[in-house]
């Protein structure tokens, strides 16, 4: 009997669908990561340390809890994680890195403490990782990526420096990544796939060329993501992913397409990916959560918009009201 | 590999190894303040602690270079291990040939890592030698045939080496297995984008006959129907002769969303070409515009309700620069009355 009154409520637990926000637990849930459970899984993200911190913080701000985070620790950790070339990493001992440099400077956004890096030396940094077909490599060892072309322009229109690099050149890379779906790849001929794409559109956001795109042709690939579940795929014939719920729609918004998704059945989604024991948001529902996924779920619900969330900015993933303060309004079609 | 669920295995501490009794380790620093606490297991700290301490001395041995084997084993999404590791390949001279057959080890085992792929095109272009390239990254595929990182490491030695000649073939084999495969299709449009082109008509005819080919097989594929529209819409849809007819006549058996969405753009195709052509005949622009209309609203209350708003969209925009001949309708007058509706 035990045995079986068991396995029902394990039944009954599964089928029941979370149609509601857990602000509370989701933030319960980031300001205790990483300082008693889970520590296998967070010592494995040390090498991404500096973005997990950038997740944590945008997600408590964006649900209003940001003073539950250590403020001053985190700036100090960035000043240590600033290297002579200028570009930052992950975390201490680690070598610096463009994804690294934009995540310290979004969370110095958020604080309003960009004071505490040498700046002069970070955009020297993101301008030496420009090569001569104005692509972005992510670091000295010259990995090429449209994301590294999004990660360069973004740190540097959060300084106010983007007319330090060859903008023309960078543009003209990036477009020569577009394909014949509309969609964009990380390199020229690379498969069209959801986050390249939000790499992408909102480099040409921040750029001022989104007339560019071919805006019908991508917003219909992009709403294409869309399964009868509701959530949404990241190419062509894959699973739905929390994550795409951000890439896929923050792109939408940023072409001024977001009403060609079913809003309603994408809000069901997400919320059925929220973890009701530990707080968080897993990739799908049912798996296990992680800092990541619980800031694109909530992302994207604020997107969808959810007034219990503050409003986000599509192209640079942080709460409107910081990039007010900043000065900073990506363009957007409409 | 590390077994993580025991915490303990085989791995002799590095503590116990004579050969580093002359090294000071370097514990974890987590700046002045540690943001968290972490709590590391044994092993992982002994080797990191190690490799920290290497780092600091910027010491290039062999010791080292075995370490970094270690540290890229318990964690290999460490950039900082691989950047150091290539320092000492070159340092060191190591042998590159055993270094690829490192790399397959690693690749193997863990396919979606970036920093691995990325050390694997550094080694082959060190060796300048791409001759086991196409076949290994064939394995790799065997195993997931989408594989972002596989795909575009083949499109870098294919394009970088000149080895388009049995790609094509391999695309088609791929496709076979599994015509779904949307990685595979890009890889067709790439070979041949960068071989003979698209712009002789036969080879276009070819990849009509192809695709269409393929849809009777599975005619819910968004990839097919992908390709053949992105080939096509630069030239125009309703520049292929008989294309229409196929279309309508697999639409008797092998209908889909997609294949109604082909048709409508068919349509618009056609009606755009009629506004140019002084001569068209009003009656047949009005069947056109009539049927293509009829298409967005099958989509939109049946089969495919789930994007009601963007058929909706095509048909409200396809109305205002078709109906009542106004020519002078420019495509962003469509948009715009279009998107005054909520966004």
């Amino acid at each position: 009997v035990k045995l079986l009154i068991f396995s029902l409520r394990t039944f009954t637990k599964k089928s029941t669908k979370i149609d509601s926000l857990l602000l509370d637990k989701h933030g319960d849930y980031i300001a205790a990561y990483g300082s008693k459970k889970d520590d296998y899984e967070y010592t494995l993200s040390e090498y991404l340390r500096m973005s997990g911190i950038y997740w944590g913080l945008t997600v408590m701000d964006l649900m209003s809890q940001l003073p539950r985070m250590n403020r001053q620790e985190i700036i100090d950790f960035i000043k240590a994680c600033q290297h002579d070339c200028g570009g930052i990493s992950a975390s201490i001992g680690h070598d610096p890195h463009l994804l690294y440099t934009l995540s310290a400077v979004q969370i110095l956004c958020l604080y309003d403490s960009v004071d505490a890096l040498d700046v002069d030396r970070v955009v020297e940094y993101v301008k030496g990782l420009q090569q001569e077909d104005g692509s972005f490599a992510g670091d000295k060892w010259g990995e090429i990526d449209t994301r590294f072309s999004f990660c360069a322009v973004a740190t540097l229109a959060l300084l106010g420096k983007m007319d330090t690099i060859n903008v023309d050149k960078a543009v003209e890379f990036v477009l020569s990544c577009m394909n014949f779906d509309g969609g964009f790849g990380c390199r020229p001929g690379s498969e069209s796939h959801a986050g390249q794409i939000y790499c992408c559109t909102g480099f040409l956001s921040l750029t001022g060329q989104l007339h560019q795109l071919n805006a019908d042709l991508l917003g219909w690939w992009l709403c294409e993501r869309q399964l009868p579940s509701g959530g949404l795929n990241g190419r062509p014939e894959k699973l739905p992913d929390v994550c795409y719920s951000w890439w896929v729609l923050a792109s939408l918004k940023i072409i001024g397409r977001i009403h060609w998704i079913d809003k309603a059945k994408l809000r069901m989604f997400i919320l059925a990916c929220q973890d009701e024991e530990t707080g968080g948001f897993a990739d799908r529902p049912g798996d296990m959560v992680d800092p990541f996924h619980t800031l694109f779920g909530v992302a994207g619900l604020s997107l969808l918009g959810d007034e219990q969330i503050k409003a986000v900015n599509p192209v640079l993933c942080m709460p409107e009201d910081v990039l007010q303060r900043i000065g900073l309004q990506p363009d957007l079609l409409s | 590999m590390f077994d993580k669920v025991a915490g303990v295995s085989c791995f002799e501490s590095v503590l116990d190894r004579k050969e580093w009794a002359d090294l000071e380790p370097v514990r974890q620093d987590d700046g002045p303040n540690p943001v968290v606490k972490i709590a590391y297991s044994e092993k992982f700290s002994d080797v990191y602690d190690y490799f920290r301490a290497l780092l600091k001395n910027d010491e290039k041995s062999e010791r080292a270079f075995a370490l970094t084997a270690d540290a890229i084993e318990l964690n290999a999404a460490n950039y900082t291990v691989w950047h150091y590791r290539r320092v000492l390949l070159q340092a060191l001279s190591k042998d590159l040939r055993e270094e690829m057959r490192y790399i397959t080890a690693i690749i193997e085992e863990q396919p979606k890592n970036y920093q691995v792929w990325h050390h694997r095109r550094m080694v082959v272009e060190w060796l300048n030698d791409p001759s086991e390239e196409l076949e290994f990254i064939a394995d790799i595929l065997s195993q997931d045939a989408k594989n972002y990182h596989a795909w575009q490491h083949r499109q870098w030695v294919i394009q970088e080496y000149k080895l388009w000649d049995d790609e094509l073939e391999f695309v088609e084999n791929l496709l076979e297995e599994d015509v779904r495969n949307n990685s595979a299709w890009n890889q067709r449009h790439f070979v041949i984008s960068h071989t003979t082109g698209f712009s002789d008509a036969a080879i276009v005819e070819r990849e009509i006959q192809y695709c269409l080919n393929q849809i009777k097989k599975a005619p819910h594929n968004e990839s097919a129907w992908n390709y053949l529209k992105g080939m096509l819409q630069d030239r125009g849809m309703s520049s292929q002769p008989g294309l229409l007819e196929r279309v309508l006549e697999l639409k008797e058996t092998h209908c889909s969303p997609y294949l109604l969405a082909f048709l409508f753009d068919c349509y618009e195709d056609a009606l755009e070409n009629s506004v140019q052509r002084e001569n068209a005949e009003e009656d047949e622009r009005k069947e056109t515009l009539k049927k293509a209309l009829e298409i967005c609203e099958l989509l939109a209350q049946e089969k495919d309700t789930i994007r009601k708003e963007y058929w909706q969209f095509l048909g409200r925009s396809l109305k205002n620069r078709f109906v009542t001949g106004g020519s002078s309708d420019e495509p962003d007058v469509a948009e715009s009355s279009g998107k005054q509706e909520s966004n």
